[in-house]
C-alpha cells in the first residue's frame, strides 16, 4: 500500500519539469538536491550523532570530477569515477578519525573542505595554470532534475533498507552508548566508516550531477562552506532520527533562503546564522520530533 | 635565510600558542567547543585596524581596550547563549554536540556582521614595519613586538592560573567538575570566568596578529581550525602542550611556505594533525584518560 503511494508520489514529482517554467524548475532542482544532501547527511550523523561539517568537500569533489571528465568520458563513467574518489577520501578520513572521540571528527571535517579547496587551487594554479574550468555538456535542466530525483529515491531506499538491517541496529546501539555496543560484539569503527562512506557517495554524486548547472566552476564556487552549513541546518530542522525527517526541513528552508537571498543578499549570512541558532534552541529534535510529541499528548 | 624563516616561524607559532591557550581554557574548563572562536580574533583585528586608521591611535592602546570588551562579550555569550545548553544537556557528549551547533550558528552571525561592515576585502595597516637586525637576521619590528607581548601575556596567564587561588579553582574544574564542587568551588562561575578569559585572550591575539598579518572577514575559521589542532596536539587543557604544539605548527608552516610551496601550508598542518591523531590521540603532553 505505502509502496504504491510512494510510487505515485515519485511519478507525480517526475512530471514537475513538464509543468513548471525555468524559475520553478531551478527551485525544484534546488529542493531535490538539498533533499539528497540532507538525507545522506542524517543517514550517517542521525544514528551515530557524529556532526559532519564536510558535506561540501564531497559535493565539490563530485563537481570537479564532472568538470574534468565530462567532455571526454561517457556520463555513467563520470559518475562512477566520482563515487570511487569519494569512497577513497571518505575511507581515509573515516578510518583515521572515527576510531577516536567525536570531537576529532568534527574538527577534521570542519577543515576538510578548506583542505581540499586549497589542494585543488594549488593543483590548478601550478599544473593547469588556470583557476576556473568550464563545464560544457548537453545535459538539460530537466535531465538534471530527473537524475537528482532518481538519486533521492535511491537514498531513501538505501536508508529504508539500512534501518532494517543488522548495520542499522548496530548504528543505533552505537548512538545510544558506544561502550555498551562494543561490549556486545559490534565492530563500531567498521560500522561507522561504512556508513560514512555510503553517505558521502550520495553527496559526491549530487555534486557531480549539479555541476553542469553552473557551466563555470572554480574552487570557491564548488567548495562554498555555506552548502555544508545549509545542509546541516535543514537536516536539524526536519529531524535526524527519522528517514523522512530532513525533507521536512529542506522544503521550508529552501523557500525561506530563496526569499532571503533575493531580499537581503548582503545580510544573508547573519539571518541564516540566526535561523540556525533558533533551530538549535527551540526545536532540538526537529519538526518531526515536535509533531510526534504533540500528537502523542492528547491520546 | 634559514634563521629568518625560523624567527618568523617562532613569532607565528607563539601567536598560535596564545590563540590556542584561550581555546584550551574554553574547551578544557567550560567544556564548550567554540567554533566561533576565530571570528572573535578577526573582530579584534578589525577593531585594532579601526583604532589605527580611523582614530589614528596606536594598536597598543587597542590591546588595552579590546580584550576587556571581548571579556564582557564572551561572558554574556556564555551566560545567555550557552548556559541554557549546559543546563539542558544530560551528558557531556550531548553538551559537546549542542555547543558545536550553537557556536557554529554564531560563527555565521559574527562573520555576517563583519562582512556587512567591512566587505570581503583584505585589510592590513603599517605599524612599526621597520627592519631590525637580530642575531644576523632581519626581523620586522612589529613581529618582534607581537612575539614579546604574546610571551608576556602567556606568562601572565600561566602565573595567574598556577599561583592564585582563583586560577587553582579554574584548573580544578578542568580536572573534574564534580569533584571541584565537593571542595566548595563554584563551578558555574569558574566556567563562565574561564570562557570569558578565553575570549579576552583571543581578542588580545587578534590585536597582535593585525599588526603583522593581512586579514579579512572570512579568515576566522582558519584560526579556529589551527587553534583546535594546536589544542588537541598539545593535549586538552595543557598550556605547556599548547605552547609546544603552537611552535611546531608555526615553524612547519613557515618552512613549507618558504622551501616547498605557500599553497601547501594547510596540507602540511593537516598532515601533522593526522600523524598526532594516529600516534598520540591524547596529545603530546596529554594524559590518556579521555
Amino acid at each position: 500500500m505505502s509502496a504504491v503511494v510512494a510510487g505515485l508520489g515519485v511519478a507525480a514529482l517526475a512530471c514537475v519539469p513538464l509543468l513548471l517554467g525555468d524559475y520553478g524548475l531551478s527551485l525544484a532542482i534546488n529542493i531535490v538536491s538539498y533533499t539528497v544532501l540532507a538525507t545522506a547527511w542524517s543517514l550517517f550523523s542521525g544514528p551515530t550523532r557524529y556532526v559532519s561539517l564536510a558535506t561540501v568537500a564531497f559535493f565539490g569533489i563530485g563537481a570537479y570530477t564532472t568538470a574534468v571528465f565530462a567532455e571526454t568520458l561517457a556520463w555513467p563513467l563520470v559518475l562512477l569515477i566520482a563515487a570511487a574518489i569519494s569512497i577513497s577520501v571518505a575511507g581515509i578520513v573515516g578510518l583515521s578519525t572515527l576510531r577516536l572521540s567525536g570531537v576529532y571528527f568534527v574538527i577534521f571535517t570542519l577543515g576538510l573542505a578548506e583542505l581540499v579547496r586549497q589542494l585543488v587551487t594549488w593543483y590548478e594554479v601550478n599544473k593547469t595554470r588556470t583557476l576556473g574550468r568550464y563545464v560544457f555538456t548537453d545535459i538539460t535542466a530537466a535531465q538534471i532534475y530527473w537524475q537528482l530525483l532518481a538519486l533521492a529515491v535511491l537514498v531513501f531506499a538505501v536508508g529504508f533498507l539500512i534501518g532494517r538491517s543488522r548495520l542499522g541496529l548496530a548504528l543505533r546501539a552505537i548512538g545510544d552508548d558506544e561502550t555498551v555496543a562494543r561490549h556486545s560484539g559490534i565492530d563500531a569503527t567498521r560500522a561507522k566508516v561504512a556508513l560514512f562512506v555510503l553517505s558521502t557517495v550520495f553527496m559526491t554524486l549530487t555534486g557531480a550531477i549539479m555541476a553542469p548547472r553552473w557551466t563555470y566552476i572554480d574552487p570557491a564556487i564548488a567548495f562554498n562552506p555555506v552548502i555544508s552549513f545549509t545542509v546541516l541546518i535543514m537536516a536539524l530542522l526536519g529531524g535526524v532520527h527519522r528517514l523522512y525527517g530532513p525533507v521536512m526541513g529542506v522544503v521550508p528552508l529552501a523557500l525561506l533562503f530563496e526569499f532571503l537571498l533575493a531580499r537581503f543578499p548582503n545580510h544573508f549570512s547573519i539571518m541564516v546564522g540566526v535561523v540556525f541558532i533558533l533551530v538549535v534552541y527551540a526545536i532540538p529534535r526537529g519538526i518531526v520530533g515536535l509533531v510526534e510529541r504533540t500528537v502523542r499528548w492528547p491520546a | 635565510m634559514l634563521l629568518e624563516v625560523t624567527l618568523s616561524g617562532v613569532t607565528l607559532g607563539g601567536m598560535y600558542a596564545l590563540v590556542a591557550m584561550g581555546l584550551t581554557l574554553q574547551y578544557g574548563v567550560a567544556r564548550i567547543m567554540n567554533l566561533s572562536y576565530g571570528e572573535l580574533l578577526i573582530a579584534a583585528a578589525f577593531a585594532a585596524f579601526w583604532f589605527y586608521s580611523g582614530l589614528s591611535l596606536s594598536p597598543l592602546l587597542g590591546l588595552i581596550v579590546v580584550p576587556p570588551l571581548a571579556f564582557a562579550a564572551s561572558y554574556a555569550i556564555y551566560r545567555y547563549l550557552l548556559q541554557p545548553l549546559v543546563r539542558r544537556a544530560k551528558t557531556r557528549d550531548q553538551l559537546e554536540v549542542d555547543s558545536i551547533l550553537a557556536t557554529f550558528g554564531l560563527l555565521f552571525v559574527i562573520q555576517g556582521v563583519m562582512l556587512a561592515l567591512f566587505g570581503g576585502a583584505y585589510y592590513s595597516y603599517s605599524f612599526l614595519s621597520v627592519p631590525l637586525q637580530f642575531a644576523g637576521a632581519i626581523v620586522a619590528a612589529n613581529r618582534l613586538l607581537a612575539l614579546v607581548l604574546a610571551v608576556v601575556i602567556g606568562l601572565g596567564l600561566f602565573l595567574g592560573l598556577t599561583r592564585t587561588r582563583l586560577g587553582t579553582a579554574v584548573r580544578a574544574v578542568a580536572v573534574d567538575p564534580v569533584a571541584a564542587q565537593l571542595v566548595a568551588i563554584d563551578v558555574r562561575t569558574a566556567s563562565a570566568l574561564a570562557f570569558a578569559l578565553g575570549g579576552a585572550l583571543v581578542a588580545a591575539s587578534g590585536v597582535l596578529v593585525s599588526m603583522f598579518l593581512t586579514f579579512n572577514a572570512n579568515l576566522g575559521v582558519v584560526f579556529t581550525l589551527k587553534a583546535l589542532i594546536v589544542v588537541i596536539m598539545g593535549g586538552v587543557g595543557n598550556l605547556l602542550g599548547a605552547l609546544i604544539a603552537g611552535l611546531i605548527l608555526g615553524l612547519t608552516e613557515n618552512y613549507v611556505a618558504t622551501f616547498i610551496d605557500p599553497g601547501l601550508t594547510l596540507a602540511a598542518t593537516y598532515a601533522i594533525f593526522l600523524i598526532v591523531l594516529l600516534v598520540r590521540p591524547q596529545g603530546l603532553l596529554g594524559r590518556a584518560d579521555r
